[in-house]
Order: structure tokens, then sequence, then C-alpha cells
């Protein structure tokens, strides 16, 4: 197709929108955020991703300018942003709980920001209009926000925040007071309005499958530091750390002992099994503790012992978890460990070849364990 | 739904009677033909009549609205910056001193305020008259309003302020755009608090009014201490019926505001 | 620069109008009095500079206390201030409790309109409620016309202008700070406890003492307070319904001010009134904070 691919971070001559460098925050003695250096790309959809009491918050917080970093910059288009108040940011918020100005109708809530520009009547009503349909909100100009659903407060929320055409737009947990329904659709439409408006979004969430679905880079945080920031393919693929593997998804992680071995290492884990495979081109000591981590749709279970596969080992079915679509299975291998296999149900369920107690094979290649250091 | 029991109904309908009997007698014999107040001599509206005609009492009930509608809107204001100073300013010097200013006078018995004002207005030589009332109500009614204004603040979304700051507003312009009309029904009966109870005090009025300003309770409180009078039945009648219409009305209209906001909620999430 | 503005106004207003004035209810607390205008000395004349100051501070002394504690009038009216709120505190919870468990009980649509009549009163003049018990109480009034009419009592009873007019006085205008906080606590109490008591083998008597009383004591304990604190202070209720044997410290205050003009003995009697009131103040500021605690 020779279309070029969105992925501004791996190009050395494109100058980032959002620089942090070495930035800290400190509450007293807590340290919020702790000496983190990264770049944000225009027209990105970068979503910040960790537990609460990460510093997801507290990073977006300062990017909008109701906090101060205790050390270190952040430069927006390349000027420091410290000096300049949260009303005169090229930078705008979708808050967690919209705050939508409950006096105030929902026209009128999105000419706000317009209004505070004094722009022209017809330039705001205009601009306002356009909001309306961006977000298919044309007949409810004239509710209050108390008169509203869950999902329309959420939009107006939205073009509020849009309306102004602001560098970045900031978006604090947009979707978590929705339910899971409307909260699928709503991240497509979301998605879509960033591609239309080409606005740089920069998402705090704690749930992963919406930072997946949306951001065009993931930022894992835990305890005030980015642990990595990737795709979603590569940090889900290719986790750089038993926290993000464990944190992304579902996960086997098997510790063990590495011995260089061809193109990898050889991993043993228990007495009397045989060592795993993984191809790998991380730089190990021989025998220094190692993680493989496995995702469960990667692990083939069978009756029979599978021949093509170079890792396979053998244990006691000890759940069934039947999820409709998928079923995973918690093998129990002789050590105790438990290792969990995913495999879409493709056939009736009184056809299923194995049940509770049945002993089974599990095998899997050798790409398909990432190997992670201790 | 439980029902009453004859204890409970026992117990409330005594303890409204304790309440209300004494001032339903009032207004009753406020209608009293005979100057013997504890005799009833026939229906008559007289005494109306008579009050119109005093020009001492409506004197003093001009003084006492003029002192109440100044005092009261200056307590609103400075009482509302007190409070937007305690939830909001955080730490600053001499904060500890500051809200026990705000909480004290709450407690303070009416005598102490009203001694200390007067030897202040004494002290500084300031002629005492509607003035001096107006300044010693305007003290210790901020101290209500602020605590009014403040509970409202506490439960604010600090999150519309921000929001507010995000669009393009200046801290005060989002005060005024967003923060006051939210909080407006707190500052408005912080406002007709501080109102009735400029409109209510004796004790202080008495120690800082001078002779040249006769608020209207210090004019029933010289009348009363001789005795029973009928013209001050038809005062308290007067007085009882502005404020139990005032508080009715406010409250219906509270409510059915309330009611309208839920149903149109409920719509809103069917939608 | 806004910020300061914002918190100096209302700081420097309190500073002016409610910290200094009650200083210098201290310091004519311990001038002398004086037959001149104003009727104390001495006066400080910060004219003569340091000098002035020393002179001034070396006029000041406890005479005015020291001549309090050797009045017994003063002793009696602090003890009968004490004993009259006390009383009265304890009688309005007597009335309150049972018209704030009424008012929890009822089915809950009344409530609102059973929470405006109680907040009522407290909207209507305080001197006009007060007044109210004159022609009732009076000798000739409505509560004798009654209890002789239906043949109780053959001679009318004295109560107005008595300490028990002054009870009945207290009770009556406070009642709204007792009901109030009360029935707040008692609102919140959780019904599925009282059943579990039941359940549990407690009579319904026994169940209140045990589960519902205690779980109010805050409320009660709030109420009490709010009854007490007001009431040591009170002038108008012992004015217009005691009697010239009834002893309020609030009454003392103003005859000394208005009748005697002893500035400074005035002064004396509010300092202690304050001291007297710092006790329940703290008190009553501990249980509102324990109780925020236990909330939040």
């Amino acid at each position: 197709m020779g279309e070029k691919v969105f992925a501004p971070w791996t190009d050395p001559n494109e100058t980032p929108l959002i620089q942090f460098k070495n930035v800290t925050k400190r509450f007293g003695e807590f340290t919020a955020i702790d000496n983190q250096t990264f770049d944000i790309y225009e027209r990105e959809f970068f979503a910040l991703l960790g537990p609460s009491g990460c510093g997801k918050t507290t990073m977006m917080r300062m990017l909008a300018g109701f906090e101060a970093p205790s050390e270190g910059t952040i430069l927006l288009g390349g000027q420091d942003i410290a000096p300049i108040p949260p009303n005169k940011r090229a930078v705008n918020m979708m808050f967690q709980s919209y705050a939508l100005f409950p006096h105030l109708s929902i026209w009128e809530n999105i000419a706000f920001g317009l209004k505070r520009d004094g722009l022209p009547k017809e330039q705001i009503a205009a601009r306002v209009e356009e909001m309306l349909k961006l977000t298919r909100l044309e007949k409810f100009a004239r509710r209050k926000p108390h008169q509203c659903s869950g999902g329309q407060r959420q939009r107006v929320a939205l073009a509020r925040s849009l309306a102004k055409a602001p560098k970045l737009l900031l978006l604090d947990e947009p979707l978590g007071a929705l339910d899971a329904k409307l909260r699928q659709d709503t991240q497509f439409e979301l998605m879509d309005i960033q591609e239309k408006t080409g606005t740089t979004f920069v998402i705090v969430t704690h749930d992963q499958e919406e930072a997946m679905t949306v951001a065009s880079r993931v930022a894992v945080m835990d305890h005030g530091k980015i642990i990595q920031a990737d795709t979603p393919a590569r940090i889900y693929e290719m986790p750089g750390s038993v926290y993000v593997a464990d944190f992304i998804g579902d996960v086997n992680i098997i510790e063990g002992r590495a011995t260089p071995a061809g193109d990898g290492y050889d991993i043993a884990f228990a007495e009397g099994e045989p060592a795993l495979h993984a191809k790998s081109d991380k730089k190990l000591q021989a025998g220094s503790t190692a993680y493989l981590a496995i995702r469960p749709e990667k692990v083939r279970i069978s009756t029979e012992r599978p021949d093509d596969l170079p890792n396979v080992v053998r244990g006691k079915i000890l759940d069934i978890a039947y999820l409709g679509n998928l079923s995973t299975y918690h093998v129990r291998l002789p050590n105790g460990q438990i290792i969990k296999s995913q495999t879409a149900n493709t056939r009736r369920l009184s056809n299923r070849p194995f049940t509770w107690e049945d002993e089974v094979w599990l095998g899997w290649t050798d790409t398909a364990a990432v190997l992670l250091e201790g | 739904m439980r029902k009453l029991t004859w204890f409970n109904t026992t117990a409330l309908t005594l303890g409204f009677a304790f309440l209300y009997l004494p001032m339903v007698i009032l207004v009753v014999y406020s209608f009293n033909a005979s100057k013997l107040v504890t005799v009833w001599g026939g229906f008559s509206t007289r005494w109306y009549g008579e009050l119109m005609r005093n020009e001492a009492f409506l004197d003093a009930a001009w003084v006492t609205v003029k002192v109440a509608v100044m005092s009261s809107t200056l307590a609103t204001i400075l009482g509302t910056m007190a409070a937007y100073v305690l939830v909001r300013a955080g730490r600053f010097a001499g904060r500890t001193l500051f809200s026990g200013m705000i909480y004290a006078p709450l407690v303070m018995p009416e005598v102490i305020t009203g001694l200390s004002l007067l030897l202040l207005f004494i002290g500084i030589g300031m002629d005492r008259g509607v003035m001096t009332i107006v300044l010693a109500h305007t003290t210790f009614a901020m101290c209500y309003v602020s605590v009014v204004v403040s509970s409202r603040l506490v439960s604010f979304d600090r999150s519309l302020e921000e929001a507010a700051l995000d669009l393009g507003c200046t801290p005060f312009e989002a005060f005024r755009l967003v923060t006051l009309p939210i909080i407006a029904p707190a500052v408005i009966s912080g406002w007709l608090l501080a109102f009735t109870l400029s409109l209510d005090d004796l004790v202080i009025a008495s120690f800082t009014a001078g002779p040249s300003a006769t608020t209207l309770p210090i004019k029933i409180f010289s009348a009363v201490r001789l005795g029973v009078s009928p013209e001050i039945n038809a005062l308290s009648t007067i007085m009882i019926g502005i404020v139990t219409v005032g508080v009715i009305s406010a409250s219906l209209i509270s409510k059915r505001s309330m009611l309208r906001q839920s149903a149109e909620e409920r719509a809103a999430d069917r939608t | 620069m806004r910020r300061l503005t914002l918190i100096a106004v209302p700081y420097l207003w309190l500073l002016a109008l409610f910290l200094v004035p009650f200083l210098i209810v201290v310091k004519i607390s311990l001038s002398d009095t004086a037959l001149a205008i104003p009727p104390y000395t001495p006066e400080l004349d910060l004219r003569e500079g340091w000098a002035g100051v020393k002179e001034f501070l070396a006029g000041l002394d406890f005479e005015n206390f020291e001549f309090l504690a050797s009045d017994d009038l003063y002793w009696r009216a602090y003890l009968s201030s004490l004993q009259i709120a006390a009383i009265s505190t304890f009688l309005t919870l007597l009335v309150g409790y049972p018209i704030a468990y009424g008012m929890a009980k009822a089915p809950e649509h009344w409530r609102p309109t059973l929470l405006l009549l109680v907040i009522l009163p407290f909207w209507t003049s305080f001197l006009i409620r007060v007044y109210s018990w004159m022609g009732i109480l009076a000798t000739e009034g409505y509560l004798n016309q009654l209890l002789i009419s239906i043949g109780i009592i053959g001679e009318p009873l004295t109560i107005l202008n008595t300490n028990v007019a002054v009870y009945i006085g207290i009770v009556y205008t406070y009642l709204p700070f007792m009901i109030l906080p009360i029935y707040s606590s008692l609102e919140r109490l959780d019904g599925s406890l009282l059943e579990a008591a039941e359940d549990l083998g407690c009579s319904r008597f026994s169940a209140f003492w045990l589960v519902t009383f205690p779980l109010s004591k805050a409320g009660v304990i709030a109420g009490s307070f709010l009854v007490f604190i007001p009431a040591l202070g009170e002038f108008v209720i012992p004015s217009l319904l005691g009697g010239s044997k009834t002893l309020m410290i609030g009454k003392v205050l103003w005859e000394e001010f208005f009748n005697n003009r002893d500035w400074p003995v005035a002064s004396a009697v509010a300092v202690i009134l304050l001291l007297l009131l710092i006790v329940p103040i703290i008190l009553f500021q501990r249980n509102e904070q324990k109780q925020r605690e236990a909330e939040g």
C-alpha cells in the first residue's frame, strides 16, 4: 500500500509536542512522580495506564497547570509551561466528574471557553454548532446538564473541552462513569473524534482494555514511574518486565534458572521437568534467575503429546472457566505450578475432549514465551 | 411503611402543642377588643389600628429594617469572603486565629459582645446611632453567614472551578461565573439568617444604639417589661405572620424545584 | 495579591470589631472606677511614649476581681446561672428527646414537614416567643384561668417572676436546638439494628436503652451544649420571666453597666463569664470533632 504507519516516536527528526525532562513531583514526604523523562508527539493518542495512586493523574494535572513540578521542566511545543497559569495554556481538560456547570445549558457550557477568549458572537455560535454536530448533541443544546443522561453528559464534556481547539486535550478517566456497553461504543467514538480533529490526546485510565483500544501508545505506570511506554501490541506481546506482563491481560509467569542455549536460553524451572526453551536476544548470565511470560492463548492443550512443539509439560486439569466464546483451563503441573491455557470454543460444549481431573499435555513454541530478567 | 405508635403520636402532639400554643394564644388575643389582655372582650382589630398610629413604633420599625438590610448585606459579603478563605485559601499565617474569630462570636454571650463593642465605640469616640448598630450586627452575623456558606463550599466539586480556569477564566472570573451562581442558595440563606438575626437582636442593639436610634426590639422590650400589652400582641402577630409566610413559601419553592429536578433527571436517564 | 486582599478584608474586620473590643473589656476590667468620662482610670496615653505605657500598666490591678470575689452577690449569681442553665438543659432534653424520637420514627414523607415545624420558631423573634409566656404564666393569666376553671386549683399559682418561669422560657426558646441534633443522629440510625436487638432477645424497651439511646448520645451531647452555652449568659429570659430574686450573670452584667454605670466591674463580670464558658465550649468542640472523625 505504501501508506506510512503513524509512529513519530521512531523518527529521530520529529520534534515532540510535549517533553517531560527529569520531572519530579513531591507532596510533602510523598513522591508522586519520580524523575521522569519522556516525549509525546503531535496527533498522538497517548494513554497513561496504572493502578490508582501510581501518579498518572498528577502527570495530567501538571500538564493542565493545576500542579507545578517540584523539579525538572515540562515543555509544550518547545516552551517551558511552568510560568503559564492554567487559564492561559493551550491545553484543555476533560474532567473525570465532567465538571459541567450545572447552572448553564449545554450550549452555554460549550460556549463558555470561547466567550472567555472574547470571540465575536457569530463565531462562537458557529463553533458551538460545529461541536454539537461532532458529538451528535444538536437536539440537546437547550438542556441543562441534569436533564441529560450519563452518555450525553460525557459528550458535552468532550465538546466543551474541544471547543477551543486546544493543542493538547487531557482526558481524566473519560469513560469511567459509563456502563460497560456504552463504554465500548464511546471508545470508538473517541478515536473517531481524535482522528477528525487531529488533536493530541492524553488519556488517564486504570482500565487496560480501554487504553489498549484507544491509544497509539500506552505508558504503564507504577509508583510514580513509567515502567514501559510503547504501542499496545508491543506492550502485550513484548512486555519489558513481569509487572507490565502481569498488569496487561492474563499471563503465566514461570520462574527458573537460565542457561544460554542456541539462539536463546533454556530455563530449568522444576526438578524432573525438562528445561523450557525460549528465543531471546537478551544477555543473561548463565545460572541467573529469569522469568518466562506466556499468554494463555499461546498455550496449546491436548490429550496427546504434541510432537511439533519444543516446550511440552504434562499436568492435571484443576478448573475450567467457561466464558462462552473461550474456555480457560487451569492445569496443575506435578511441581504444583498452575499454567493457564485458553482455547476458542469452536465446537459445541458436549464435544469437548477433556474435563476436570483429566491428564493433559500443554505445549508452546519457542517464540510464544517472553524471557524477562529477574 | 412504618406506622406511628401511640407513644410517638403523643410525643409529637404534645411537643408541637407546646411549641405552637403560646404563639397561637398570642395571635388570638391580638384580636381581643378588651384592654384587659387576659380577658376576652370580643373580636376587634382595634389594636392594629392603634399600632399603625403609634409613630414611635413605626420609626423604630423603619430603623430596624434599615439596619437589618445594611448589616445583612455587608455580613453576607464579608461572611462569604471569610468562608472562601476558610475552605480554599489553604494555610496562611494566623489561620488559627482567623477561624477562632469566626467561631467564637457564635458562642459568645450577647451581653459580652454588646459590652465590648460599646466600649470600643466609646474608646474611639464614635457617635452611637444607626451606623454603630450596623457595624455590630455585621460583625456577629458575618460569622453565621460564613458557617452556612462554608458548609456548602466544603461539598462543592472543586473540579468545576478547575474546569473554569482550564477554559480560560481568571480566578476571579471563575468565582463570579461558576462558584457564586452554584453556591447562591447558601449565600441567600446566609443573608436571610443575617437579616433575621439583626431584626431579632435586642441585647447587642441596646448596647450599641445611642439615644438617636431605637430599634423595634428595644422598643418592644421596654414596653413589655411593664407587662403584657395588646398593642405588642398585634405587633407580634404581624411579625409571626411575615415569618410564617416567608419560611413556608421558601420551603415550598425549594421543594418544588427539587421535585422538578429529580423528575427531569429520571426522564434524562430513560432517553 | 488578590488572595491577600481576600484574606485581609474579613481578617481585619474581625480583628477590629471582635478581638480589639474584647481586649478593651479585659483592660477595663483591670482598671479603677472613676467619676469621669469615660468612667474609669487609667487611660492609655500614647503621646507620652514608653513612660505612658509603663504608667498605664502600673495602674492596672485585679481589684475588680477581688471585689467580685468578696461580694457574695456575684458568687451567687455565677452559681445560680450555672444551676439554672444545667436544670433547664436537662428539662429541655426530657422534652426534646421524645419529640426528636417521634420525628425520626414518623413516616418518611412527613419528616420534611415536621422538620419545618421545628425550625419555624427559630426564625420567629426570640423576644416575642419569650413574651408570649408572660400572658400565659401571669397570676391572672391563661394557665391559671384554665386550671381554676377545671377545678384543679382553687387559688392562682405564682409562676411568673420565679425561676420556674425562667426554666419554662429556656426550654421553650431553646427546644429546637435540642431536637435538631438528636433527630439527625436518630434518623441516621439503621432500623435493622433494632430488629437485630429484638431478634437477639431484647424487649422493645431494653432495645431502646441498649441500642437506640447509646447511638444517639452524640446528638444528645451536642444538643445539651447548644442549650447550656447560650442559657448561661442569657439576659432576656430572666429579665422578662424571672423575678427580682432570679440571679443570672447576664442580667447582673446588664444592671452593673446600665444601672450602676460601673464599667470596670461589668467588664470583670464579662471576663469571668467567658472563663466559665471556656470549659463547655472546649468540650463541645471536642464532641463535634469526634463525631466528624467518626463520620469521615
